[in-house]
């Protein structure tokens, strides 16, 4: 028999399940089930992807492509690499979490919920699989309906205001990116990402490339300044939009880059590296400062999502000018390795803090900072995981945190020693940040009464905040297998780097 | 002169002798039946336009090869096909939609269905246009028809006053065009399309040409309704009722770019270094104004009208490469558009009850409480406007803001993409509207009994989505009509 087309099954049979969910869910019960079956059926189906993938040899695996439009010669182009297969399973993982997690706190319209959540898994595996990049770009649109929708309808008092900044917003940036795919159509006449990457390009053509693809990705990182719609996004959306916001659509913008930006657009991506560099850096220190002040906890969260999402982009540009201007294909290794870690392990670890968050509001309904307070005398199995998780968002060793921020660290201290210095600050400020909202949320005494009638994490809670611990540790303390995965594809896309298209 | 007649040209006329036969018996038909047989009236001019189409599928080979028909005055090629087949399907689903609407309100008369019926069969003539001649009678049997259909609710003075504006104004843009075909007649000495173009490197005064030129643009810019010629659209749209909105709105859109396409690569193509440049800027007008200005209407056919001209600036990108492939793209561009606008104003038409015209953009309110699936609809119908993947109205975009960055017009393509940014709140808004707010308590409206009217919205926005994910077969056969 013929290999199964993998790929498509993981994009549609989440989408397919929605609209099962759709048509049978008229008791909640029936949709929450159904749709946990889905992403569990998903999650199975992600194993082999994994289990089966050669990392040795690396490269795109597990290939469909079947024509779509020939006469532009895009096709239903599909195809994995190790960081795509990581991103992939991260999607399938977090999916049956925010699952399980929405059990209880969503009553209302549930198989709605349940369906644009399934859709937006399918979604967000279209465009980690996707070698075309009209596909790339119309999976990459269209995950914004349903996440415009589950902010709207599901999310706090100000959800309208967040969701149309948010989809206005996101849409800005990647409509410039498909002016420059367009262009890049013209130029070779086809929508490969393979040929895109080969297609010769002057500099001029390729700055401009370079900076559409920068509005789209730079917006959905988020980088600074272009991070303003993510705090408001992640305080009205529902707990599971944000922990799927966090955790995996984020890791799209950085994607992006290792996608299209680094292949398809070097010299401009080494020209301008000093940009993005930058900017990251103001991301990793002023950003942290915004985080400090915050008296909203996912407000903050939402912030130190920033800051640790400027490592991934630091990661990424830093191994840039590692390779063209220093010659150091292997610091250039660690960088991109550095970054991949940094958006798996800020996948568990923000998509955990959400969770954590979302345990606290459905107990209280409120997710201001002085509200809380002594949650660990009330609740000390989850006051345990809390203060794990914040460990880990501080990058304690032993956490996946650790991991990826000293990666990129280390690689930048080859290229300059003051970015490094500048970014390891990141150490003291989330370490601030963090500690003290543990500080203030869960030590001390409890002052507010409700808080003193809180009970601990009920089934449900455990098996979320567990697997996303385990999941956390296990990074952390043996990253290996992540890194093996990706090992050679990070080498392919260095060894690219370093060839000029001009 | 003897005008040889040749008994073979009936043949390539045959779907509009098919239609103006049948639209002479139900005009017969319609005065024998009660008023509560209306359903008769109904079916047999769907039947008709469901016959005609069949009768154009069946001259489809014919016109593959390109024939012309009447000595050049008729030309039966593929793109006529291609845009009769989608007028004759968009005027079918207006009529769908326009039956319980208009029963509710006591209008359900014959004369709708007559009216719609002319018009279409303007259209079909105006598409298939090969001399100045044709295209002037096909072009005012549709606005004649139209301006009647406007005026159906005689009690209402919105009504009425919409129709004068768009009889008057739509009079003008006639005038326009006949005066600038008058120049283009006199300097060339000739009405056909075909020999307009053979005679231009002889021509005596090329200035009248030009001058002639201006006018036809301005004429077709007034009936496509691009700014600055926009300004009757919104008032017609919204004085008309709802059921002829949804007609007007849609197949005459179809029918408009037949008639750019017929005058200007068809007739004055050697000029195309001078009307590009004036579409381009006929485009940006209409995507300023028609984004800006719907952003401030609470009045959802209002909104939609403006949106209209904005969709016609998109359109005009395709045209301002002036090649093959661009009209392609402005083609499936329209096709796209229609298809869409009659799901949106369908479902107002869908909504409204008697004494209730659900037209303001608040009385969608909370409807995916009330109805999950027409909000569903209407959510797809607005994301497509938009111009959302993986929906129809995206790939439609796609086609045209490539094929204006092909023909070298980078810019005009920003400018484009900026404003489709800014127009992207207006869609949300509605989508914001039915999904994020609470219906109002009393608006627990009964769906219309109508079960075809129900089906056929549906199927009309599920082929949105089907249409967004495999759109290649209709490409094909758009770039088959251009010999691409």
């Amino acid at each position: 028999m013929d290999q199964w087309p993998l790929l498509s099954i993981l994009i549609w049979l989440p989408i397919v399940g929605a609209i099962l969910v759709l048509a049978l869910g008229r008791d909640a019960r029936v949709a929450r089930w159904l749709s946990l079956i889905t992403t569990l059926a998903t999650l199975f189906a992600s194993l082999p992807l994994y289990l089966n993938y050669n990392a040795v040899a690396g490269g795109m695996q597990f290939i469909e492509s079947h024509a779509w439009i020939n006469a532009l010669k895009a096709n239903y182009a599909l195809g994995v690499d190790g960081i795509a297969v990581a991103l992939i399973v991260l999607t399938t993982f977090t999916s049956v979490l925010v699952i399980i997690g929405s059990w209880g706190p969503i009553q209302k319209r549930v198989s709605q919920y349940m369906a644009a959540m399934l859709v937006l898994e399918g979604m967000l595996i279209g465009i980690f699989a996707a070698t075309d990049a009209l596909l790339f770009y119309v999976f990459f649109e269209a995950m914004l309906i349903p996440m415009f929708i589950i902010i709207g309808i599901w999310g706090g008092p100000r959800r309208v205001y967040a969701t149309l900044k948010f989809f206005i917003y996101t849409f800005l940036g990647s409509i410039f990116m498909l002016i420059a795919l367009i262009y890049l159509h013209m130029k070779t006449g086809e929508f490969s990402l393979a040929a895109f990457a080969t297609a010769p390009l002057g500099t001029t053509e390729q700055a401009w490339i370079f900076f559409a693809f920068l509005a789209g990705f730079a917006i959905k990182v988020p980088m600074w300044p272009v991070h303003t719609w993510l705090p408001d996004a992640h305080v009205e959306a529902p707990t599971g939009g944000s922990v799927i916001l966090a955790a995996i659509m984020l890791k799209v913008g950085g994607y992006g880059f290792i996608r299209f930006s680094l292949p398809i657009t070097p010299d401009a991506s080494q020209e301008y590296a000093w940009v993005v560099i930058a900017m990251s850096l103001v991301a990793v220190v002023y950003i942290g400062y915004v985080a400090l002040v915050q008296d909203d906890m996912k407000k903050l969260i939402a912030y130190s999502s920033v800051a640790h999402m400027a490592f991934v982009t630091l990661g990424l540009f830093i191994s840039l000018a590692l390779v063209r201007n220093y010659a150091n294909a292997d610091a250039a290794r660690l960088g991109i390795q550095g970054a991949m870690v940094q958006m798996i392990s800020h996948g568990f670890v923000s998509g955990a803090m959400f969770s954590c968050i979302g345990v606290l509001y459905d107990r209280l309904h409120s997710r201001m900072i002085k509200d809380y307070g002594g949650v660990l005398n009330v609740m000390p199995w989850f006051g345990a995981l809390f203060i794990f998780f914040s460990m880990a968002n501080c990058g304690l060793p032993g956490t996946s945190g650790f991991v990826g921020e000293f990666m990129v660290i280390l690689a930048s201290f080859q290229s300059n020693p003051w970015i490094a210095l500048i970014a390891a600050f990141t150490l003291i400020i989330g370490a601030a940040y963090t500690l003290w909202l543990v500080k203030r949320v869960i030590f001390g005494e409890v002052t507010n009464p409700k808080v003193a009638k809180f009970e601990d994490l009920n089934a449900r809670e455990w098996i979320v905040l567990g697997s996303f611990a385990a999941a956390v540790l296990a990074l952390g303390v043996y990253p290996k297998p992540l890194t093996d995965l990706m090992d050679s594809s990070v080498l392919q896309i260095v060894n690219a780097l370093m060839l000029s298209k001009a | 002169m003897m005008i040889p007649f040749n008994p073979a040209d009936l043949i390539a006329i045959q779907p509009e002798l098919v239609l103006l036969g049948a639209t002479c018996a139900i005009l017969l038909i319609d005065l024998f039946i009660k008023p509560t047989q209306r359903d008769i009236t109904h079916w047999l001019s769907i039947a008709t336009l469901a016959l005609t189409a069949w009768f154009v599928w069946g001259g489809a080979p014919e016109a593959a090869q390109g024939v012309t028909a009447f000595n050049g005055m008729f030309l039966h090629d593929g793109i006529s096909v291609v845009l009769k087949q989608f007028t004759l399907l968009t005027s079918g689903l207006s009529l769908f939609y326009a039956r319980n609407y208009m029963r509710e309100r006591s209008l359900l008369v014959g004369e709708l269905y007559l009216l719609v019926l002319f018009a279409t069969l303007g259209m079909m003539l105006l598409v298939s246009a090969g001399s100045l001649i044709t295209v002037y009678l096909g072009l005012e049997l549709l606005a004649l028809s139209s301006y009647a259909l406007v005026a159906m609710n005689r009690d209402s003075a919105a009504s009425a006053e919409a129709a004068i504006k768009y009889f008057v104004l739509g009079a003008l843009a006639s005038g326009l065009l006949l005066y600038g075909m008058s120049m283009i007649y006199g300097a060339t000495g000739t009405l056909d399309l075909a020999a307009i173009t053979g005679k231009f490197g002889q021509v005596e005064h090329p200035g009248w040409l030009a001058f002639g030129l201006v006018f036809l643009v301005c004429g077709i810019a007034f009936k496509m309704g691009a700014a600055p010629f926009h300004m009757w659209l919104p008032d017609v749209y919204h004085g008309a009722p709802t059921a002829v909105t949804v007609f007007i709105g849609s197949a005459p859109k179809i029918a408009a770019f037949g008639l750019a396409y017929r005058l200007l690569e068809g007739g004055l193509g050697p000029l195309s270094g001078q009307w590009t440049l004036m579409l381009a800027i006929l485009a940006v007008a209409s995507l300023a104004v028609g984004n800006v200005l719907a952003i401030a209407q609470s009045n959802l056919k209002r909104m939609l009208a403006y949106s209209t001209i904005s969709h016609v600036g998109f359109m005009l990108l395709g045209f301002v490469g002036g090649t093959a492939q661009g009209f392609t793209a402005a083609m499936f561009y329209i096709i796209s558009y229609t298809m869409t606008a009659t799901v949106a104003f369908g479902m107002i038409a869908l909504l409204a009850r008697k004494g209730f015209e659900c037209e303001e953009i608040d009385d969608f309110k909370g409807l995916n409480q009330r109805s999950p699936w027409y909000a569903a609809m209407m959510g797809i119908a607005m994301f497509s406007l938009a111009g959302v993947p993986p929906l129809f109205g995206f790939f439609a975009k796609l086609l045209v803001l490539k094929a204006a960055i092909d023909a070298g017009f980078l810019w005009l393509a920003i400018v484009a993409i900026v404003f489709a940014i800014i127009g992207i709140y207006y869609y949300l808004r509605v989508v914001k509207v039915m999904y994020f707010d609470a219906a109002a308590e009393d608006s627990a409206l009964p769906l219309p009994s109508d079960v075809a009217l129900r089906w056929v919205i549906s199927i009309n926005g599920l082929a949105l989505i089907v249409l967004g994910l495999a759109w290649g077969p209709l490409f094909d056969w758009c770039n088959r009509a251009f010999g691409i």
